[in-house]
């Protein structure tokens, strides 16, 4: 006799299953509806988004349950998990891996739904449910690719393990607990942007009203990519142990390439929304910024290439998301080419103005992009033609990278104060003169008072983002004459905008600091060893052991001071998890807006002694507290009132 | 012409697209390209797991290196694989990788031997040398004693269809 918890991981299943058959049915019966003018039957798709999502939710909860009661019945659980394994990291392993991590993935999606049926009260029946339709379209394939070729319910009856496998120890990490689910959130949002366009080329109506619907959608995805980027970025610093915070490995290029689209297509929608031209491009955006973020899950999940996060590769799953890759980019990109024409942009704009600036702004990013594409297909490329199997490195990537990110930062000021329309150079170079040249004489000081000689490149960097702090601010003070008192009263969406772009300023502050006046050293140090790097003393105090609930580690203690003062007791480890054997290097920082103290222990050597990495990381924090700012940004310009009127809209479509 | 234009896109991703496919039909890529393939087999001088006399050169002739543990639940899945091969006549050369060389007596003994003989690599200082970042993996060396291919993660029939033409060319 069957016990009906023995079933637990049957239901979840079945909730699958459900959550495919509604999402079906939200795929036909809205487009039914607005085929046949029916709104009884448009007004299905929003509690079929719902239900769908509830579905959805039900069948994560009941893996996340198969988790923490170690059910190694379920062989996903089995591969992953362990006894052993503390809760919060059993929860986390439930998107350790594929199978896990595409069901949060379509989860999310349902979420997304979810939102947007809650959400939309403003917004026209046709056009809800015409997103809620293309929406379900995505869920059904991406569902049926979770139960066909993933299905992480699958059991391993009759032999069932009695213990797990372990979660891999890199991710046993709060960095990991929160990483992926943010940054497939964001992932995931770009199909509410690519919905939106979809829905308006279907129906004909790029207009300003489409534009104002999509952008505060838009802006959440993107907030959710720009943070979980920056997570991963700060996980790969700390957890990998070599101090590096972005390698421009496949994975990380699947991230960055639908940030840098969405961040165009947050730009071209609002010149779609306030002057209603680049229609049609912004339309393209956001098919591309959608295809790029399938694309990622397309090239970590195939091993089409090669990459330190690839889950474990199966060429029948990769033909598998290559079809649907085919049928969703390739359909809307054929549905664009048919129907693009009909929405002509009207309106005209000067050389210099508003417009231009963010078609240039557009330009750029979209190039960066392409570049970063190129270079992470190249591999593909090369071996397609048989030469051999290649690896496209950190400098062709940054030789791309930089000089459009220098470019861009030197845009972003003036592009921001200028006029919509028509603007006149003598104006805008005018009000940006004193700007200019504070910046330049600081950006000439940072070098020679920091590193004692010139260097080029931390000028470069600084002058930029000096110059575009700067040229935000007097724009600030411009547009509040002088008054601080009237910031408040510039509207949110503005005080957005000066976030984010002092953001990126502090971004690239962070990088031109870390990249130049990092320093390292690798020493073989025994207890009672003292290294200088730096200003600083490393002192090798004591040597130990550690034992984790499922790792057993060598600790070292370090005594770190400064001018004879103590700045911090640090201890790096070297773990070696139980259940698979694998070694694992935590490194130990200490933290503080200047500057990271790091350490991590390399190699045992004879007679009780390590090899040691030591590093002393200038204003490595700026690189992620810059991406704090610009979601900051973005989440105080989707609050801006004029998202939330509901009446208007309504009468107007009336 | 302006109509056309509107299709570049699509025609672009179409190219992609073939790219991919033909990507995808390559050859496994957990055959990673290591920096040894090409490479002598490191040195060493271990003991061996079944008699525990010394042994510092694998034999000469073409053979795989199968590094394991009693550990790692996938060496288990894999070892029905390997007694397989070893019916069949592939000559297997196991690395007992950070393990207890009772445990792994225990284990040859219950789920059978497959192994020409295993190296004893208790503090991994081989499995160090030869860039094993978890087990199991397995090496294809020469009659030579040259790495000519790395496999990481368990050996299976999809696998061995793969690796078999390069293993047999080593003969």
């Amino acid at each position: 006799m069957t016990e009906w918890y023995g079933m637990v991981p049957e239901f979840g299943q079945l909730a699958l299953i459900f959550a495919l058959l509604v999402s079906v049915l939200q795929v036909v019966i809205p487009l039914l509806g607005v085929r046949n003018s029916q709104d009884w039957l448009m007004a299905y798709a929003r509690p079929l988004a719902s239900a769908q999502a509830v579905f959805l939710l039900i069948s994560l909860a009941i893996l996340t349950y198969c988790f923490v009661v170690d059910d190694f019945s379920v062989a996903y659980v089995a591969k992953n998990s362990n006894t052993a394994l503390p809760t919060p990291f059993k929860v986390s392993a439930v998107w350790g891996a594929h199978e896990g991590s595409l069901l949060l993935w379509v989860t999310l999606l349902g979420c997304w739904g979810l939102a947007v049926s809650l959400f939309s009260r403003s917004l026209p029946l046709d056009m809800v449910a015409r997103v809620l339709s293309i929406m379900g379209m995505v869920s059904v394939g991406f569902i049926l690719f979770t139960l066909e070729t993933s299905n992480p319910f699958e059991r391993s009856l009759p032999s069932v393990p009695s213990e797990g496998a372990d979660l891999n120890p890199l991710l046993q990490d709060f960095g990991l607990i929160v990483h992926p689910p943010t940054l497939y959130m964001g992932y995931v949002g770009l199909s509410v942007a690519f919905a939106f366009a979809l829905a308006a080329l279907m129906g004909g109506r790029l207009d300003a009203a489409w534009a104002r619907w999509s952008r505060p959608w838009t802006t959440a995805a993107w907030i959710f990519l720009t943070v979980g980027i920056a997570l991963g970025s700060w996980w790969a610093y700390y957890e990998l142990g070599w101090g590096g915070w972005w390698f421009w490995d496949p994975v990380e290029n699947a991230s960055l390439m639908p940030w840098l689209v969405a961040t165009a297509l947050l730009h071209s929608l609002a010149v779609t929304e306030k002057r209603g031209l680049f229609k049609s491009w912004t339309v393209l955006l956001a098919i591309f910024a959608f295809s790029l973020s399938l694309l990622g899950t397309f090239l970590v999940r195939s091993g089409v290439l090669t990459s330190v996060h690839a889950f474990a590769s199966d060429p029948e799953r990769g033909i598998f998301i290559l079809a649907l890759l085919g049928i969703c980019v390739g359909g809307s990109l054929l549905l664009y080419a048919l129907k693009a024409p009909t929405v002509a942009s009207v309106g005209r704009y000067e050389w210099v103005s508003r417009e231009s600036f963010m078609l240039l702004n557009n330009l750029l990013l979209v190039v960066a992009a392409f570049a970063i594409l190129l270079g992470t297909l190249y591999p593909l490329v090369i071996d397609f033609f048989g030469m051999g199997k290649i690896s496209v490195g950190a400098s062709w990537f940054n030789t791309m990278f930089v000089p459009l990110s220098v470019l861009l930062a030197l845009i972003i000021g003036p592009g921001a104060l200028s006029r919509w329309k028509a603007d006149e150079l003598k104006r805008i170079g005018g009000q940006t003169v004193a700007a200019a040249i504070i910046s330049l004489l600081l950006a000439f000081a940072v070098p020679l008072l920091h590193g004692g000689d010139m260097n080029w490149q931390v000028f470069l960097g600084i002058a930029v983002a000096l110059w575009l702090i700067t040229v935000t601010l007097t724009d600030v003070w411009k547009k509040c004459r002088g008054q601080l008192s009237r910031i408040p009263s510039l509207g949110l969406s503005f005080q957005g905008m000066v976030l984010a772009h002092i953001g990126v300023a502090i971004t690239i502050i962070g990088v031109a600091m870390v990249a130049n006046y990092s320093e390292e050293k690798a020493a073989r140090m025994a207890p009672g060893d003292i290294e200088t790097l730096g200003a600083y003393q490393f002192e090798f105090v004591q040597a130990g052991h550690i034992e984790g609930p499922n790792f057993v580690s060598d600790a070292a203690r370090f005594r770190v001071t400064k001018d004879g003062k103590e700045i911090s007791l640090l201890t790096p480890e070297k773990r070696r998890y139980n259940a698979r054997g694998q070694i694992m290097t935590e490194a130990a920082i200490d933290v503080s807006l200047f500057r990271d103290v790091y350490i991590s222990m390399g190699e045992p050597l004879d007679n009780g002694a390590w090899g040691m990495r030591l590093q002393v990381k200038p204003f490595m924090r700026w690189v992620w507290l810059g991406a704090i700012f610009m979601s900051l940004g973005g989440a105080l310009a989707m609050a801006d009132k004029r998202y939330r009127r509901r009446k208007t809209l309504q009468e107007a479509n009336a | 012409m302006k109509r056309l234009m509107l299709f570049i896109p699509l025609v672009v991703f179409f190219g992609m697209g073939v790219l991919f496919w033909v990507g995808l039909g390559q050859e496994d890529k957990s055959v990673l390209p290591s920096p040894l393939i090409g490479k002598p087999f490191p040195q060493f001088i271990l003991n061996t797991v079944e008699s525990g006399e010394s042994l510092n050169h694998l034999p000469q002739e073409a053979v795989l290196v199968n590094v394991w543990a009693t550990w790692c639940p996938t060496c288990k899945a894999e070892h029905e694989f390997l007694n397989a091969l070893a019916q069949q006549g592939v000559k297997i050369v196991g690395i007992n990788y950070k393990d207890d060389d009772f445990k792994a007596r225990q284990w040859l003994k219950a789920y059978g031997n497959p192994y020409l003989f295993n190296i004893a690599d208790p503090d991994g200082q081989l499995g160090l040398e030869l860039g094993v970042y978890g087990a199991p993996e397995t090496f294809l060396v020469d009659s030579q004693g040259i790495i000519r291919g790395k496999h990481v993660g368990d050996l299976n029939a999809r696998v061995w269809e793969k690796l078999q033409p390069q293993f047999e060319a080593l003969k």
